[in-house]
């Protein structure tokens, strides 16, 4: 177990140098710069801007330049467009937030969707199920986008109770709504497959032996039917921690969170590159470490897996 | 989509199974269970009427999609709401063009991006996967751990890159919704190629001097379409979901073609300044489809999958 | 010869008639208004600002902040018109090539040192410095400071630059041209002076809150990046006392319904009208909603450069789509914030700027469209052979509804065959500044208040002439213009050749159209160029 955990953390130190690569040429490949802008500047100001961010060098060497920077010095270069920081202090100032309300959002979508599923699998083909379906869907389907203005108009305009945006070092009447905003759609997926694992585990042999033996409903589902119905919602719990803790762009815009969700938007329409190149690299790290977490756990409730 | 691996897999080890000892059978026993399963069929009902309405509403729509109602444009909170006297039924845009005919033009976008961009990433998810399973040894080792790479990257980097970089077109979109959908896809079919690689009829026309794509293209594919189609279907309404944020980000179709996510975008951000049709009409639309497709994905499944019941 | 203006003295004497401290709860000392107890002014920025040091800074929300933290030599007032800063005036020789400003010996930064002729000097030149490679560095070039165009180029050492401090309160600007606007120039974030002390302490961390040291009516408290920025009142600030607002709060919020939305909820005082929203606005709020003339021109250029197409070297064409565009409609229907319909370039409220009388102006437009179909037929257009072209537009809501109004205008009274195109934003100024386009959006604000700052942009030489329409005697007129004493007539020229040529469509003149909370008191509508001071404003008492 332990050297196959080492062995996937080797593998990702090549896979996030080829995710830099990458992310080099295509930076390179779209038109515009973050210098661009409606005034085009005069080429000899251009010059020296590139000049000091060493932009003017040859690809290959400001990608070593670049890998260097973060090998020796943990330093992932300077904002083109936010110039008095860095790309460490964006990341230091916008991760947390994102990661606030991610990891509500997580705790929330988790609990409500799983007991939504489980219940809506034990009254299976019932009203209650049905509703249960509906509702997953229909917040499934429904843009954040749509959900978020709908959202500030209820809670701020009309009644009051909730600030518009902004984030406030993270007060709890500031994190509700970006919390309802992204966790809605997510606990409707988890709600849905937990659903239908769930069933699928019921009508399995050795619940059926479990019931014919005469075991309680309650026992059965909580012994026996529960960590089997759960490595499905795991598998999708993994990469969904990682989308939900890197924000969301609409959310981030929206509510004026500060987070770094809409960095991950905007550095790329503002060619911020080493923004770009710092969130994707931490998003990259992040997907490679909670994807052997994700088989860590799975391991752990299937004990035929071995690795 | 992990999720949808795990049961997808055997599903397609099922009809693999099947294939050789019931013949076509099984192909009918799903059909008949699909049509057992109320929520399915009635879904499918809706989402035919849905595409019948794109196809025949553009008789009755008195404008054009792109037609500015210039009596009209300069109140349209107003006098731009639905009204059948003035022939705009679903009301005005923001513009003032008519908002039945581009709900219609819209659900036509999202449908075709929807359904396109699932082909997209199932053909190249099931190529890429069957020939990298078949290959076997380094090739196979290669491209899985391409696989791996990418599906570290954020997609939206490459969606927002691919439609900045090149001049935006349906092709565009549908290449960029595809491009970062089909990873999950070329894992379940490498799992099956492999499984298939060693059955006798592979090795049978291997011993019989087959090419090796030939062997992918007429023997591994035709036995992995269930699979296929069940992912596909379940594709769809994501892709929809993806487009729409594109919309969002205004990097979808050009004016004055639009999309479902495009006219909600539109319609959310004006909620407050009385014109809640411009954002009704085509959220209905929206959630209808989706759901709809929801159904009969996960009724198709359970059909395929016959355990459940 | 020396001379003073009028305006020095008369600001001069404003500024003594308001003697006395102003308490926070007591009564404005011009307006009479009742002050309210808390005097914070809360206002929605549309995106992250690029930075608040003075030399590095380039975005408009950037620029507010730095007019407050930051004074410069002049200031402007309500109206626009220069007022002293920490100069309390100038001088100049009869060529107006060399400026000597005399600073007030009572300025501060806000650690108490005095603010000297030298600070100025010191960021004069860091602001051409190569290795500090502003990206506004062009604006030294402009203000045609001696030798600003050498050092940029690192073809002279920053020493060089024509600035110097004579004492401690005395600093002499040597120009390399005449530029008798040369004063408007100083008003310009660009110029405002730096605290060599602290950027030699803190390098590049010198604007965080804690380490910033400025001169302005407020020091930067609290700076949280993509959420908000607060700045508060410097009591090391000259003027000190009669400044009222104590606390300004910045707030970012990028979707400008949701930002009204949150002006509703009573958590702004002031946002921007999206467009198309202001009649209703004004109807329901008549006491909050303004409109204002900007300094900024909205306009489609077409490409004449030899990768156009060929249907736009025909002045005819280009006359017969301007004359089609129903102005109107874009300013009263589309934008309808108050926005004016534009047949010149040149905006109205440019200071000293007489709009000429173009012909487009005196015919109704049904004229112009009885006219722009002639000129179509006689360019050889018709229904069999309809004219064909792509518009290219940058990803935005109020450019899209334009373009697609114009494109139907087009289609349905000259049976055009127009492609809508938008592109994402810096796509969109790469493709148009490599001519790679056929028909663009463009827009123009003034740099300073004067009308070269508009025409400049049409002559052969200017880096900001993307359709590169050339024509020999606009250049010349421009140049003439340069160093005339009564440039209006030259001015008027050029527009009337604008008018014949068309290398460009006038769509419209901007507004400034805001939702500004009552409580607000001396809200500069006035200065066209929007150059707002935080120390200038005050909030009633309800």
């Amino acid at each position: 177990m332990l050297s196959y955990i080492l062995r996937r953390l080797l593998i990702a130190i090549p896979t996030l140098l080829i995710l830099i690569i990458i992310c080099f040429l295509l930076m390179y490949a779209a038109p515009g710069g973050p210098f661009t802008s409606e005034r085009p500047l005069p080429p000899q100001v251009l010059a020296n801007i590139e000049a000091k961010y060493g932009l003017d060098q040859p690809l290959l060497v400001q990608m070593w330049n670049y890998i260097v920077g973060i090998v020796t010095r943990f330093d992932f270069g300077p904002s083109f467009v936010y110039k008095d920081r860095d790309v460490n202090e964006i990341i230091a100032q916008g991760f947390p937030v994102t990661l606030t309300y991610g990891t509500i959002s997580f705790v929330i979508a988790t609990l409500v969707g799983v007991s939504l599923g489980v219940v809506a699998a034990l009254k299976h083909n019932t009203m209650l199920d049905y509703i249960a379906v509906g509702t997953t869907f229909s917040a499934q389907a429904l843009p954040n986008f749509v959900m978020a203005p709908i959202l500030v108009i209820i809670f701020t305009w009309q009644l009051g109770w909730l600030p518009g945006g902004g984030w406030n070092g993270g007060q709890w009447q500031y994190v509700v709504m970006p919390v309802i905003a992204l966790s809605t759609s997510y606990m409707a997926s988890i709600a849905r497959i937990t659903r239908s694992s769930m069933l699928e585990t019921l009508h399995s042999n050795f619940i059926r032996t479990a019931k014919a033996k005469g075991l309680p409903t309650r026992s059965i589902i909580w012994r026996h039917a529960m960590k089997p119905a759960m490595m499905p919602v795991v598998s999708y719990l993994g990469p969904s921690f990682v989308a939900m803790i890197t924000g969301s762009v609409v959310i981030d815009l929206y509510f004026s969170t500060g987070g770094i969700g809409q960095s991950f938007v905007n550095s790329a329409l503002s060619r911020d590159y080493a923004v770009m190149l710092g969130v994707t690299i931490l998003y990259g790290t992040l997907t490679i470490l909670f994807n052997l977490l994700t088989d860590v756990v799975y391991a752990w409730l299937d004990p035929k897996i071995r690795y | 989509m992990v999720y949808q691996a795990d049961r997808n897999e055997r599903i397609a080890e099922k009809l693999v199974e099947a294939e050789q000892i019931k013949g076509r059978s099984l192909w009918q026993d799903a059909a008949g269970r699909f049509a057992r399963n109320k929520a399915a069929v009635a879904a499918l009902i809706v989402l035919a009427s849905i595409v019948l309405f794109t196809l025949v509403g553009p008789f009755f729509a008195q404008w054009s999609n792109e037609e500015i109602d210039w009596a009209r444009m300069g109140d349209i909170a107003g006098e731009g709401g639905p009204s059948l006297s003035n022939g705009h039924f679903f009301g005005l845009d923001e513009v003032g063009r008519d908002l039945f005919a581009r709900t219609i033009q819209a659900t036509q976008t999202s449908l075709i991006v929807g359904v396109i961009g699932a082909l997209m990433a199932v053909t190249i998810g099931t190529l890429y996967g069957a020939v990298s399973g078949f290959a076997g040894g380094w090739a196979d080792n290669l491209m899985m751990r391409t696989v791996d790479i990418l599906i570290a990257v954020p997609y939206m980097f490459i969606i927002i890159l691919l439609m900045v970089m090149f001049e935006r077109s349906f092709f565009m979109l549908f290449v960029g919704i595809g491009v970062v959908s089909w990873l999950e896809m070329s894992r379940i079919v490498r799992g099956q190629t492999l499984s298939l690689k060693n059955r006798e009829f592979i090795e049978a026309a291997q011993a019989a001097g087959v090419g090796w794509f030939t062997i992918v293209l007429r023997h591994i594919l035709p036995n992995l379409l269930g699979v296929v189609v069940v992912y596909a279907t379940l594709l769809v309404p994501q892709m929809i979901l993806v487009e729409s944020f594109i919309s969002f980000l205004g990097l979808g179709v050009q004016e004055p073609n639009t999309s479902l996510g495009a006219l909600i975008s539109k319609g959310a951000s004006t909620i407050i300044y009385g014109t809640i049709w411009q954002l009704v009409w085509p959220l209905v639309f929206f959630l209808l489809t989706i759901i709809s497709l929801f159904f009969i994905g996960d009724g198709l499944r359970d059909a395929l999958d016959p355990k459940d019941r | 010869m020396t001379n003073m203006p009028r305006f020095v003295i008369a600001g001069l004497l404003a500024s003594t008639m308001l003697t006395g401290p102003v308490l926070a709860a007591g009564t404005h000392p011009v307006t009479g208004d009742a002050l309210a107890d808390d005097q914070t002014f809360t206002y929605r920025v549309l995106d992250e600002h690029s930075s608040v040091d003075p030399q590095v800074v380039e975005d408009v929300s950037g620029s507010e902040i730095v007019r407050d933290l930051f004074e410069g030599l002049m200031n402007q007032d309500a109206e626009g018109k220069l007022v002293p800063g920490v100069a309390t005036g100038f001088t100049t020789n009869d060529e107006k090539n060399i400026y000597t400003f005399t600073l007030r010996p009572e300025a501060k930064w806000s650690n108490g040192d005095p603010v000297t002729a030298g600070d100025f000097v010191y960021a004069w030149k860091r602001l051409v410095d190569p290795a500090l490679a502003s990206p506004y560095a062009w604006f030294g070039e402009l203000m045609s400071i001696e030798n600003a165009a050498a050092i940029i180029a690192g073809e002279k050492p920053i020493d060089e630059l024509g600035v110097s401090a004579v004492d401690d309160h005395t600093l002499e600007v040597r120009l390399s041209a005449s530029l008798p606007y040369f004063p408007l120039m100083t008003t310009h974030a660009s110029t405002f002076p730096s605290p060599q002390k602290v950027i030699e302490e803190f390098g590049d961390q010198w604007t965080k809150p804690g380490n910033i040291v400025s001169n302005g009516a407020y020091i930067l408290t609290e700076h949280v990046p993509s959420e908000r920025s607060v700045r508060e009142r410097n009591e090391m600030y000259w003027d000190n006392e009669h400044t009222i607002i104590d606390k300004v709060v910045a707030l970012v919020i990028n979707d400008e319904n949701a930002a009204l939305t949150r002006y509703f909820a009573g958590e702004l005082d002031r946002t921007e009208v999206p467009a198309g929203q202001y009649p209703k606005l004004k109807a329901e709020y008549p006491d909050e909603a303004v409109s204002f003339p900007r300094l900024c021109s909205y306009y489609y250029t077409f490409n004449v450069s030899p990768s156009g197409p060929e249907a736009f070297k025909d002045v005819n064409v280009r006359k017969a789509l301007s004359l089609a565009v129903d102005r109107k409609i874009i300013t009263e229907n589309i934008k309808a914030g108050g926005e004016i319909e534009a047949y010149t370039f040149t905006p109205g409220a440019t200071a000293g700027f007489e709009v000429p009388n173009v012909p487009m102006m005196n015919i109704s437009q049904e004229e112009r469209d009885a006219e722009a179909k002639k000129l179509m037929a006689e360019a050889g257009y018709d229904a069999s052979n309809p004219l064909k072209f792509d518009m290219l537009y940058n990803t935005d809501e109020a450019h899209q509804k334009i373009a697609v109004a114009m494109s139907q205008m087009w289609k349905q009274k000259l049976g055009a065959d127009v492609t809508l195109a938008n592109m994402e934003w810096k796509t969109f100024l790469n493709t148009r500044d490599n001519q790679d386009f056929q028909m663009a959006r463009g827009a123009w604000c003034g740099d300073y208040n004067e009308a070269s700052t508009f025409l400049d942009l049409l002559t052969t030489p200017s880096g900001y002439n993307d359709g590169k329409f050339s024509n020999a005697r606009l250049d010349e007129l421009m140049t003439e213009a340069k160093t005339s004493d009564n440039p209006q007539p030259l001015y008027t020229e050029v527009e009337q050749i604008i008018a014949d040529e068309v290398p460009i469509i006038p769509i419209y003149h901007y507004a400034g159209v805001y939702m500004l909370d009552s409580d607000l008191g001396n809200w500069p509508i006035n200065n066209v160029e929007q150059n707002w001071y935080s120390k200038n404003l005050y909030k009633k008492a309800e």
